[in-house]
């Protein structure tokens, strides 16, 4: 067809609205590709909170649980370890546990609902690595005459402190999450449901 | 020919351009004949990508893509490999051949990529040639990522576990992206079966339609040469190029001398020396993935290092987005910023041999750059490393961003009229 010859206008018309509903069908089509990519009804409901016997942990120990197919690190700080924080809290990027990482009930210095438990999800929030414990101090640990005992992540340094507050300059950008939890009896931790919830 | 095969011929030419093909990519295609050893590559890697195809095949038909596990406690997927190896008669060979295959892709595309940069390949007109081969890149990466996930090893695990998260650091839709792409909350068994998908399935068919779009944009403008002049500018009565030879016979016969020496040492390593020292198969990767426990050492597979280097090396917060959210587009970065190659060189000489000092130099310094990166990438940070690596990454960077400028003030001598030969 020649440029010159004259556009049949409502032919054009019926053609664009044909292509445009053809377009929305298309889109309407890839949905359900989509929304398949999404985690399954199976996959959503293995969230189950879990119980943790912390009885045979002794002091200086962790142990490790998993929820939500996470590892969840359970330690039992030393008072030396606790002493430790107030050292690395001019050294670590947020001392007072201002970012929303945690329940309102551990944002404290701890970062935890005793003093002498932290319960953390051990996944590094850089890259999703589980950090290494790293417990002696001093050049023993090889981190340096300096290290007070924490935590690193192999894949990429991040350092973090014995209450699981990242160290400044790291790469990981925040401090490890603490899971909603709480104390079912003294020596018996539900992981996954707090009081709130 | 005799009578009959060519009235079969002729029937099939009145029906499918089969003569008029063979001609216009094969028999008349004239390619300069001054062709040397790093045009031994890009025949290399179409080679790879038929044994990675085949071997693929055959993989697919013992392995399974189940996350869950056995009734002895190994996850099915990775009890499928260790199965594959130790009970499938020629098992073991097949999956070498794979495994092996992959990091003789990288070296043998590392290669004709260098080849490209020697030589301004990636000049006008071939700019469409080099984004098309910048793209079979990242669908070569893409593809070695995902078929890194399926032994369902330690490695595959927290390999995966890293690169997924990589996305969930893009601000706003970081997070529910990571989650598309996994599948799940955590890496699990959604996450094996959709890598298992897109890494036989998907990825390959865009790979193969890649490569056909590579080699038919080449044939369209012919190929460069160590010289880095046009063969087409002189031409015969016959309107053949003087300095073009038909690409068969001549240079498949030179490509399968390429072959022959090429699986002497492929074969060598897949006979010998499979694991490849801990490069090409990772020592964590012969135990089965652990969600609960990361390696005390997690490295990519080397290919990947110098990118992941890259990634590391960005240990600052900008514009009030984490360092993470930098680091992952630093990394991105270093890939697509070789697509714009074609744009940022400004030289008048296309070929290293009629280039400057300052473009030698530059050259130099990136690929040591390149390899130090590499290096480091294997290693464990430490803070030396890291300034190490950040240095290096901003050489990389700056081969590419500074180029405009560089390759413009550079001293070039003249290039030839015709190709030299001897």
């Amino acid at each position: 067809m020649s440029v010159n010859q004259k556009m049949d206008s409502s032919r054009r018309t019926l053609l664009v609205a044909t292509s445009a509903a053809g377009g929305v069908a298309a889109v309407a089509a890839a949905v359900p590709f989509v929304a398949s990519l999404t985690p399954s009804e199976r996959a959503k409901a293995a969230g189950a909170p879990v119980e943790a016997d912390i009885s045979q942990l002794a002091p200086g120990q962790m142990m490790t649980v998993e929820w939500r197919g996470k590892p969840v690190w359970i330690i039992r700080r030393t008072p030396e370890m606790l002493a430790s924080l107030e050292a690395t809290d001019t050294l670590v990027a947020d001392p007072e546990s201002a970012k929303p990482m945690q329940p309102q009930y551990a944002q404290n210095k701890h970062r935890s609902i005793k003093p002498e438990y932290l319960v953390a999800i051990g996944i590094c929030t850089h890259l999703g690595c589980s950090p290494t414990d790293k417990f002696r101090s001093g050049t023993e640990s090889g981190l340096g005459a300096e290290w007070k005992g924490g935590f690193l992540c192999p894949c990429h340094g991040s350092l973090f402190d014995l209450s699981g507050r990242v160290f400044r300059s790291m790469p990981a950008p925040d401090n490890l999450e603490i899971p909603p939890h709480k104390y079912l009896a003294d020596t018996m931790i539900l992981i996954g449901e707090d009081d709130k919830a | 020919m005799t009578t009959k095969s060519q009235a079969l011929l002729n029937w099939v030419d009145a029906r499918f351009p089969l003569t008029s093909n063979w001609k216009a990519h094969l028999s008349e295609y004239y390619a300069p004949k001054n062709f040397n050893f790093w045009y031994f590559f890009g025949s290399l890697a179409l080679m790879v990508l038929v044994i990675q195809i085949v071997t693929g095949i055959f993989l697919t038909m013992h392995y399974k893509p189940d996350g869950t596990l056995n009734a002895s406690g190994i996850p099915i997927a990775f009890a499928s490999v260790e199965y594959i190896m130790r009970e499938v008669p020629g098992g073991w060979l097949i999956r070498y051949m794979h495994s092996t295959g992959a990091s003789a892709f990288f070296i043998v595309v590392y290669l004709h990529m260098f080849r490209g940069f020697l030589y301004g390949s990636y000049r006008k007109p071939r700019e469409l040639i080099w984004v098309f081969g910048t793209l079979i890149f990242l669908c070569l990466m893409a593809e070695a990522f995902m078929g890194y996930l399926l032994p369902w090893g330690q490695m595959s695990y927290w390999g995966a576990q890293v690169i997924i998260n990589l996305f969930s650091a893009i601000p706003v839709i970081g997070p529910d992206l990571s989650l598309v792409i996994r599948g799940d909350f955590v890496i699990s068994d959604a996450t094996l079966n959709r890598f298992f998908a897109l890494h036989v399935i998907a990825v390959p068919l865009v790979l193969i339609g890649l490569v056909a779009a590579h080699i038919i944009a080449l044939h369209e403008v012919g190929s460069n040469n160590p010289d880095g002049v046009e063969i087409k500018k002189k031409k015969d009565a016959n309107g053949i190029p003087l300095d073009g030879i038909p690409f068969h016979p001549y240079y498949t016969v030179k490509d399968i001398v390429g072959v022959v020496v090429f699986l002497m040492f492929f074969t060598g390593v897949v006979f010998f020396w499979p694991e490849g020292g801990g490069y090409f198969l990772e020592y964590n990767n012969f135990i089965p993935a652990d969600p609960l426990k990361t390696p005390p050492h997690i490295a990519p597979v080397w290919y990947f290092t110098p990118y992941y280097s890259v990634l590391r090396a960005v240990t600052y917060p900008l514009f009030g987005l984490d360092a993470k959210f930098w680091g992952v587009i630093a990394m991105g970065a270093s890939v697509v910023v070789i697509a714009f190659l074609p744009w940022l060189d400004r030289s008048p000489a296309k070929s290293i041999r009629y280039r400057g000092p300052i473009f030698k130099s530059a050259l130099a310094i990136f690929i040591v750059a390149f390899f130090i990166l590499g290096y480091l990438g294997v290693l464990a940070p430490t803070p030396g490393r890291t300034l190490t690596a950040q240095i290096c990454s901003v050489l990389y960077f700056g081969f590419f961003l500074l180029m405009p400028w560089y390759s413009k003030i550079d001293k070039c001598k003249p290039e030839p009229e015709r190709v030299t030969f001897k």
